[in-house]
C-alpha cells in the first residue's frame, strides 16, 4: 500500500518499521514533525520526547543508543552546531544500536537565520551523510542508516532539506521490524574519551572512513542512468529531482550517499561522459572532493550556492554552460509588484504589549529567536539584534561591556528559548557583574515552531502531565536578585516595571505572565471596535501592528485614514485600546 | 495536460484553507492512480503571510517544485495574490480567482497599497480567467470557511478527475462533521459558470 507522506512522515514511519525505540530531538523547522508524527502514531512501539535543546538530545539519544535501543536524533541545521561538541567526539566513541542524527537543512532560509550546508559536518567528523531525494527514501534510508551505523560503529547523519522535509510523496508502507536491544555493555576504551583512549579511537575512525568508501563504491543508493553520454551529471539529495527534469536526456550518478563519495564510481562515470557537472544544492561540496582527486568536473560556476535550486535554475546554468537550448526557457510576463505580506505577531498576542512599552522605553533590544524577532519588522521595529538560540543575553551584556552605547541594552528571550540555551548566559552575567535588564518572554510553550510543549509547560510529548519548571526560581537560582512578574497586556504598567529595572544598577529579570493566544487553545475574547465618529486617524493603534486594525476607507479632515478593527480575528487584547489617545476604540456591546 | 506532468499552483493567504485544499487534490491524483507530489511554502502562513502549494501529478513527477511558467492552472484564493503569481501560469494555463480581498497590515504604514482594477489586469494577460466570488457562496451556504471546497469544485472542472473521487477524499479528509456540507460546497463549486 502506498501513502502520501512528507519526507519527516516518511521518516517517523520508517522508525517504526525499521525497530526504532527511541527519539528525541528539539523542536525547529523544518525538523519538528518528526517527533509529533512518532508521538501521535508510533508511541506504542517508538519512544519519544523533547529535549531542552540539541546538545540534550543527541546526548540523550547516543545514551539511548549506548543501552541497546535503535535511536534517532532530529535537529534542524543549527541544530547541530548546538550538538556539534558532542556530536565531534560521538564520531570516536561510536554508537551502540543503530543511531541516526536528522539535519534538517534550510537552503533559501525559509524560517531559518543561515543556510549553513551540513554535509561537512560528516567531513569534518568522519562521519558518513545520506541524503534521500524523495519521502520513499526518507524512509528507506533510516533502515540503510541503522544498518551502517551497527555495521561501522558509527554515528550516521540523514541530511533532509526543506524541500524532502515538506514536500509530499508516495511513500510503499510496510510493518514493523524489531532487532534485538543487548543493552549496555561496558567498554572504557570505547565509551571514556580521555585523552589516550581517544587517540586509540581517533585511529580507528581513520581506518572506519575508509572502509565506509569502499561500501560507498558498491552501495545501492549510489546509481548510475545511463542516458546520453555526452552530459554527464553527478547529484544526489532533491538537486536530482531537479536535474533529472531539467535535463533529460543526461546520464546521471545519484548519490544517496552524499559522504563519503565512491570515488572510483565516480571516476568510471566522468572517464565516459564527454562533460562532467555536479549539480548540488547550496556549497560545492561534492564538487571540491571530486575536483581534488583531479577529476574535470564543472559545477558551482554554473549553479550558484545562494538560495535553494529548482528546476529552472538548473536549466538556466546549462543554458549559461552552453549544452541546453535557451528556447525551453518560456519568456517571462510583465506584472504588477504587489505589496509585500510580512510576517506580524499574532492578534491578541502577549508579546505586543511589550513591544509597545519598549518602543516607549527607547532602549536597544537585543532579540533571540522565537516569535518575538517578528517585532523587529515595521511598525513595531523593536528587535536591533538576532543571531542564534540563547545570544540575546549575552549580546546585551556584550554591549553594556564594550562601553560606548548611550542607550541601555535589553535582552528580549522566550521561555523555550531560555531553557534552551539562555540560562547559562544569564548566570555569567550575573557572575560577571552585568547590571543588564533581561526580559522573558513566557508564552508557556515553543510558538514559533507551531506549539510544541516543554519543560514549562505542564505537558511532555508523549502526552504526560508534568509540574513545569519555575522560571523566577531558576533566575534567582544563578542569582539575580530583581526578579519580577508582569502582565503583558497592561501597556503602564509592563512599561513602569520596564523603566524601573532599566533605571536599577544591578541585573534584572522581567517575565511577562500571558499564555500564547494559539497554543495550546486558541484565546478568544470579546472583540473591540472603531467608533469611527471619535477616530481622530492619529495612526497609533496603527503602530502596534496588529493584524485585526487596518486603513478604513474613512478619513479625517486632512485625507488621512482612520482605523477599523475586523472583529472576527480580534482577540480583546486591548492594547490598541490602551494606547488611543481619544478612547475611540471599545469594546463591542453584545 | 494531456501529457506528461500536470501543475496546478494553488496561492492564498495564511488561515484561507489553502493547505487543506492542496492536501485533498494531492489526494484525489493518488486516488486516481496517479503519481503525485505536492510542496508548499508557508512561511508564517499563521501570521498573515503568503501561502503557496505545487502539486503536481501525472505517471512520474520529478521536481516537487513547479518550474516558472509551467503551471497549468492557478487557483487564486485571494485578488492580490492572483496578481501575484499570474506570471507563472503557462502560456496554454488558465486562471481561477476568488475575489476575496485580504488587506495586510503593511498598508496602515502608508507605504503600501493595495492594488486596484486587479481581474481588469490579470484579464489583459489571460482573457480566459474565472472569477468566483467565494466567500459569498460560502456565507450563502452558511459557513465561510467552505471557500476552499467550493474553489476546489471551481477548479475541478478544468481537470479530467472523476467527481466521485472528489467526494470521496472529501468526505474522507474534511474536518470531522463537515464532510456532507464540504461536498455540497464542492458541488456549488462546480455549478459555477
Amino acid at each position: 500500500m502506498a501513502m502520501l507522506l512528507s519526507g519527516n512522515q516518511a521518516l517517523a514511519r520508517g522508525m517504526y518499521e525499521y525497530g526504532g525505540e527511541f527519539a528525541s530531538a528539539y523542536p525547529g523547522t523544518p525538523s519538528t514533525e518528526i517527533l509529533q508524527v512518532i508521538a501521535k502514531f508510533f508511541k506504542d512501539d517508538v519512544y519519544a520526547e523533547w529535549a531542552v535543546n540539541e546538545k540534550v538530545a543527541l546526548e540523550v539519544a547516543v545514551g539511548a543508543s549506548y543501552g541497546g535501543a535503535r535511536t534517532l536524533a532530529a535537529m534542524k541545521h543549527v541544530g547541530l552546531n548546538v550538538a556539534a561538541d558532542a556530536f565531534m567526539t560521538l564520531s570516536y566513541t561510536g554508537v551502540g544500536a543503530g543511531l541516526i542524527i536528522v539535519s534538517a537543512d534550510d537552503p533559501s532560509l525559509h524560517s531559518s537565520q543561515n543556510e549553513q550546508d551540513n554535509r561537512y559536518y560528516g567531513k569534518m567528523a568522519s562521519v558518513p551523510v545520506l541524503e534521500p531525494s524523495t519521502s520513499q527514501e526518507a524512509k528507506d534510508f533510516v533502515k540503510i542508516g541503522f544498518e551502517i551505523s551497527e555495521q561501522f560503529d558509527t554515528p550516521v547523519i540523514l541530511r533532509l532539506t526543506t524541500r524532502i522535509c515538506h514536500a509530499k510523496g508516495l511513500v510503499e508502507i510496510g510493518e514493523r521490524k524489531t532487532v534485538e536491544n543487548k543493552g549496555f555493555e561496558r567498554n572504557i576504551e570505547k565509551y571514556v574519551m580521555v585523552p589516550a583512549y581517544a587517540a586509540k579511537r581517533h585511529k580507528l575512525v581513520i581506518e572506519r572512513l575508509e572502509k565506509l568508501k569502499e561500501y560507498a563504491e558498491t552501495s545501492e543508493i549510489n546509481y548510475i542512468e545511463w542516458n546520453d553520454k555526452k552530459i554527464g551529471i553527478i547529484t544526489g539529495a532533491i538537486a536530482y529531482q531537479h536535474a533529472r527534469e531539467a535535463m533529460p536526456d543526461a546520464s546521471i550518478l545519484k548519490l544517496g550517499m552524499g559522504y563519503p563519495l565512491p570515488i572510483k564510481k565516480i571516476r568510471e562515470f566522468a572517464s565516459k561522459v564527454d562533460r562532467l557537472f555536479v549539480v548540488e544544492e547550496l556549497e560545492g561540496f561534492y564538487e571540491e572532493i571530486i575536483a581534488a582527486e583531479g577529476i574535470k568536473v564543472e559545477g558551482k560556476k554554473f549553479f550558484s550556492n545562494h538560495m535553494e535550486l529548482n528546476v529552472d535554475r538548473v536549466r538556466k546554468g546549462f543554458i549559461e554552460a552552453g549544452v541546453l537550448d535557451s528556447s525551453v526557457m518560456p519568456e517571462s510576463v510583465e506584472t504588477e509588484s504587489v505589496l509585500p505580506r510580512p510576517p506580524v505577531l499574532c492578534s491578541g498576542c502577549p508579546h505586543r504589549g511589550i513591544m509597545v512599552a519598549l518602543k516607549k522605553a527607547g532602549v536597544y533590544t537585543n532579540g533571540d529567536i522565537g516569535c518575538y524577532t517578528l517585532g523587529a519588522l515595521p511598525p513595531l521595529n523593536q528587535i536591533d539584534s538576532c543571531l542564534c538560540m540563547g545570544a540575546s543575553i549575552g549580546n546585551a551584556f556584550g554591549i553594556e561591556r564594550a562601553g560606548k552605547t548611550e542607550k541601555k541594552a535589553v535582552a528580549l528571550i522566550g521561555d523555550s528559548t531560555f531553557l534552551h540555551s539562555g540560562i547559562t548566559a544569564l548566570a555569567s552575567v550575573v557572575y560577571n557583574g552585568g547590571t543588564t535588564t533581561n526580559i522573558i518572554v513566557d508564552n508557556r510553550i515553543t510558538a514559533m515552531t507551531g506549539g510544541q510543549d516543554n519543560p514549562s509547560t505542564s505537558k511532555t510529548l508523549m502526552g504526560d502531565a508534568v509540574e513545569p519548571v519555575n522560571l523566577a526560581e531558576i533566575c534567582r537560582a544563578v542569582g539575580v536578585k530583581h526578579v519580577r512578574e508582569v502582565d503583558p497586556y497592561d501597556v503602564d504598567e509592563s512599561y513602569k516595571v520596564l523603566k524601573e529595572e532599566l533605571d536599577r544598577e544591578a541585573v534584572s529579570v522581567i517575565i511577562t505572565n500571558r499564555p500564547c493566544m494559539l497554543f495550546p487553545k486558541k484565546i478568544k475574547d470579546e472583540p473591540y471596535t472603531v467608533e469611527a465618529d471619535n477616530c481622530i486617524a492619529c495612526g497609533a493603534c496603527f503602530n502596534v501592528g496588529c493584524p485585526s486594525i487596518s486603513i478604513s476607507e474613512e478619513t479625517n479632515e486632512k485625507g488621512r485614514p482612520k482605523a477599523v478593527i475586523d472583529e472576527y480575528t480580534c482577540t480583546g487584547c486591548t492594547i490598541c485600546a490602551q494606547v488611543c489617545p481619544v478612547d475611540a476604540i471599545v469594546k463591542i456591546e453584545s | 495536460m494531456k501529457n506528461g506532468t500536470t501543475n496546478v499552483l494553488i496561492v492564498g493567504v495564511g488561515g484561507q484553507g489553502v493547505l487543506l485544499a492542496s492536501e485533498i487534490l494531492t489526494e484525489v491524483a493518488k486516488e486516481s492512480g496517479l503519481d503525485a507530489k505536492k510542496s508548499e511554502v508557508h512561511g508564517m502562513s499563521q501570521r498573515g503571510g503568503i501561502v503557496t502549494s505545487h502539486i503536481r501529478f501525472g505517471e512520474e513527477v520529478m521536481s516537487p517544485l513547479i518550474p516558472s511558467r509551467e503551471a497549468n492552472v492557478i487557483l487564486a484564493f485571494e485578488l492580490a495574490e492572483a496578481l501575484r503569481w499570474v506570471g507563472d501560469l503557462h502560456p496554454d494555463g488558465n486562471i481561477i480567482i476568488n475575489e476575496q480581498k485580504i488587506i495586510p497590515t503593511i498598508t496602515t504604514t502608508g507605504k503600501f497599497f493595495y492594488p486596484e482594477k486587479v481581474v481588469d489586469k490579470i484579464k489583459t494577460l489571460v482573457p480566459g480567467a474565472i472569477v468566483v466570488d467565494a466567500y459569498q457562496i460560502a456565507m450563502d451556504l452558511g459557513n465561510s470557511r467552505l471557500v476552499n471546497t467550493i474553489l476546489l469544485g471551481v477548479l475541478s472542472l478544468s481537470l479530467e478527475i472523476e467527481e466521485e473521487t472528489w467526494l470521496k477524499v472529501i468526505e474522507r479528509m474534511a474536518p470531522k462533521g463537515t464532510g456532507e456540507l464540504n461536498k455540497k460546497a464542492f458541488m456549488a463549486g462546480r455549478e459555477v459558470k
